[in-house]
């Protein structure tokens, strides 16, 4: 399948509108929904939850991996305490049980924080498919704006509806200030 | 509320109008951008000649041991416990900063969250020096962590020092963190930015191939907010664990129930200081009171004396549960922090702590910004002295007359001190050159324009 995939679209990976504002954004987002694309992506400086919306994704996982982490986290922080103050090395202070558990719910707090810090940081990194030091869309010129004032769509070469000539007069007809081609 | 709101009730904006994407991104990112300043040579050498300071105090620490300090018995805890106090309550004011107010959606937290998490950051750093070189063999403090030895130990985990060992470290960690992931975007902007190579790559590696995309953000916004939920427990539970190595054990004046929430409460006045202590010259120094207008001072000062009148409230329940006691080594102790040798101490905490941040309820005061840096200073000093009284006025006269004795710092306790100060500041003053100081991605999207179908935001 990726055979026929590259020989469809050769050295193109998508082509690339940017605006100037993100109202524009949010329309041709929503323009190109309600054409048909669906591989699309936006860059924006900063987060803009309309556009996410406009290009129709679906919710994060990020939650449930962070309360994984936290589970993980807590009962392991227990577990560590019971097998070393319970089993491994018992010792007897002012004859208080040894799995004397309310003492161990700071270490254990701590440890649920501590992982499912990480699971936020790290999930976040996975989801995202961060880190990734090459992407196509930074072969495109005017992209460093993204990072400052600019708005820009992408539709991708994989989609069933990409077509070279078509989609660039599709993505001029929303009023974008240039319309690059992403190499890929 | 809405911008026309404040207008109405006189505060000034929390961005000076005017300011575009395009406007911030630049401002900001020039400061790191462009020429090192002839100032930051001169701050950060003398930053760096007081960190060779603390090297040559801890060197002669683990040469001599820790008999070149003051500490002896009965008083065992000395500087090295008030300063890790002094310096983990400063932290505490950037987690607040970046993340309970984000929960609470204060918009003016943007332009202050990043320097305040790096000043968290730096403090952490140097609070963690204090125990570990206070255990006296720091070459063995990783004894105190959990892990298979041949000796067949296990930690203590019914002991609040262990407790304050998984509080700090995991404090430190998520600190980092969310740090991190606050930077990456700011990262990225660094990279397309910059012109040299090698600082492309530098930034380029940080940001690891951040390209702002919907679904970039989607997902960033999400971890962002659960760190902050997560760090919002964290740090009420870090001074909280602090004040549990007091209040679990019995000594007068350290074994009360209004230690948990005082300490916090201290933490935030503490760290609220310091931000303003470096909010005020900076803003300055770099022409920034576009972004750190008078609204953050005087929202900053607010916090400072609320936090300021909780610690008082402490400072009233501590006097009265003395004598409510009817504890006679309470009685006493009280008594002794008013009239004993360390009064001077004392009665000095509560002009700096309890005092000078009533000038705060004065409007001119707190619109004027050296004023309220000179507050500041005062509540820095005097959280200081704060914990100078609780460790050793309790100490040097516990339950025997025949073990009394007396405290005070030597020379290398001062050092010691001192230099961690210098760490503190060169520490601050690398990141105000090579990072942004201020979120330049979160201040975009708090513009009027970045409102979208609301009207540019007014």
């Amino acid at each position: 399948m990726s055979v026929s995939r590259t020989a469809k679209v050769g050295t193109v990976y998508g082509l690339m509108a940017e605006f100037d504002d993100p109202e524009s954004l949010v329309a041709a987002c929503e323009a190109s929904r309600k054409a048909g694309y669906t591989k699309l992506d936006a860059y924006t400086p900063y987060p803009i939850e309309e556009v996410w919306e406009a290009i129709g994704h679906h919710r994060s996982k990020l939650p449930l991996i962070v309360l994984i982490g936290g589970l993980l986290g807590c009962l392991g922080g227990f577990a560590l305490q019971y097998w070393a103050a319970a089993i491994e090395y018992p010792m007897n202070v002012g004859g208080r049980p040894p799995a004397s558990w309310v003492a161990f719910i700071v270490p254990a707090f701590e440890t649920t924080i501590l992982l499912a810090s990480f699971a936020a940081v790290l999930g976040m990194f996975a989801l995202n498919g961060l880190p990734m030091p090459y992407h196509p869309a930074f072969n495109v010129e005017r992209f460093v704006a993204a990072s400052r004032d600019r708005y820009f769509l992408m539709i991708g070469a994989v989609d069933p509806l990409f077509e070279r000539g078509e989609t660039e007069r599709f993505l001029h007809a929303q009023g974008p200030t240039t319309v690059s081609e992403v190499e890929r | 509320m809405s911008v026309d709101g404040d207008a109405l009730r006189g505060r000034p904006p929390v961005v000076a109008p005017g300011h575009t994407p395009a406007s911030v991104t630049d401002k900001i990112s020039q400061i790191v951008l462009t020429r090192t300043p002839r100032w930051w040579w001169a701050a950060f050498g003398i930053s760096f000649l007081l960190v060779q300071v603390l090297l040559v105090s801890l060197t002669h620490l683990v040469v001599e041991g820790t008999g070149i300090w003051g500490v002896n018995i009965p008083v065992g805890w000395g500087f090295a416990i008030i300063n890790f106090v002094w310096w983990i309550g400063i932290g505490h004011a950037g987690t607040l900063i970046s993340a309970i107010l984000l929960l609470l959606r204060q918009e003016w937290r943007t332009s202050i969250n990043r320097f305040a998490e790096a000043m968290t950051l730096f403090a952490v750093a140097c609070a963690g020096i204090f125990p570990l070189i206070h255990v006296g063999r720091p070459w063995l403090a990783y004894w105190l962590l959990p892990y298979p030895n041949t000796m067949g130990l296990w930690p203590q985990f019914r002991s609040p020092l262990i407790w304050d060992v998984f509080a700090v470290s995991t404090y430190a960690t998520v600190s980092a963190l969310f740090w991190y992931v606050g930077l990456i975007p700011d990262l990225a902007t660094l990279r397309d930015r910059s012109r040299r190579k090698w600082k492309k790559l530098l930034y380029g590696f940080g940001a690891m191939g951040w390209r702002g995309s919907a679904v970039h953000w989607h997902n960033y916004e999400v971890a962002y907010l659960l760190l902050a939920g997560l760090a919002t427990p964290l740090v009420v539970s870090v001074h909280t664990v602090v004040s549990f190595d007091f209040a679990v054990g019995q000594i007068p004046g350290w074994h009360a129930t209004i230690f948990p929430p005082y300490f916090v409460a201290g933490a935030i006045f503490a760290g609220f200081a310091m931000v303003l202590t470096l909010a005020i010259p900076l803003r300055k120094v770099f022409g920034l009171e576009d972004f750190i207008t008078l609204r953050h001072i005087q929202n900053m000062a607010k916090v400072m004396l609320a936090t300021g009148l909780m610690v008082a409230y402490g400072y009233a329940v501590e006097i009265f549960m003395a004598f409510y006691s009817g504890n006679q080594y309470e009685e006493f102790m009280l008594l002794n922090r008013i009239q004993g040798p360390y009064r001077f101490h004392w009665w000095a905490l509560l002009l700096c702590n309890v005092l000078a941040p009533q000038l705060i309820w004065i409007r001119s005061v707190r619109s004027t910004p050296w004023l309220v840096f000179v507050v500041a200073m005062f509540v820095n000093v005097g959280m200081w002295l704060e914990r100078f009284v609780i460790v050793v006025t309790s100490l040097h006269r516990d339950f025997l007359p025949s073990s009394w004795g007396t405290y005070s710092g030597t020379f290398w306790d001062w050092s010691t001190f001192i230099g961690t100060i210098g760490l503190f500041l060169a520490l601050l003053f690398l990141f105000i050159r090579f990072l942004p100081m201020i979120s330049i991605s979160e201040m975009r999207a708090i513009l009027p324009e970045a409102k979208i179908g609301k009207d540019g935001g007014a």
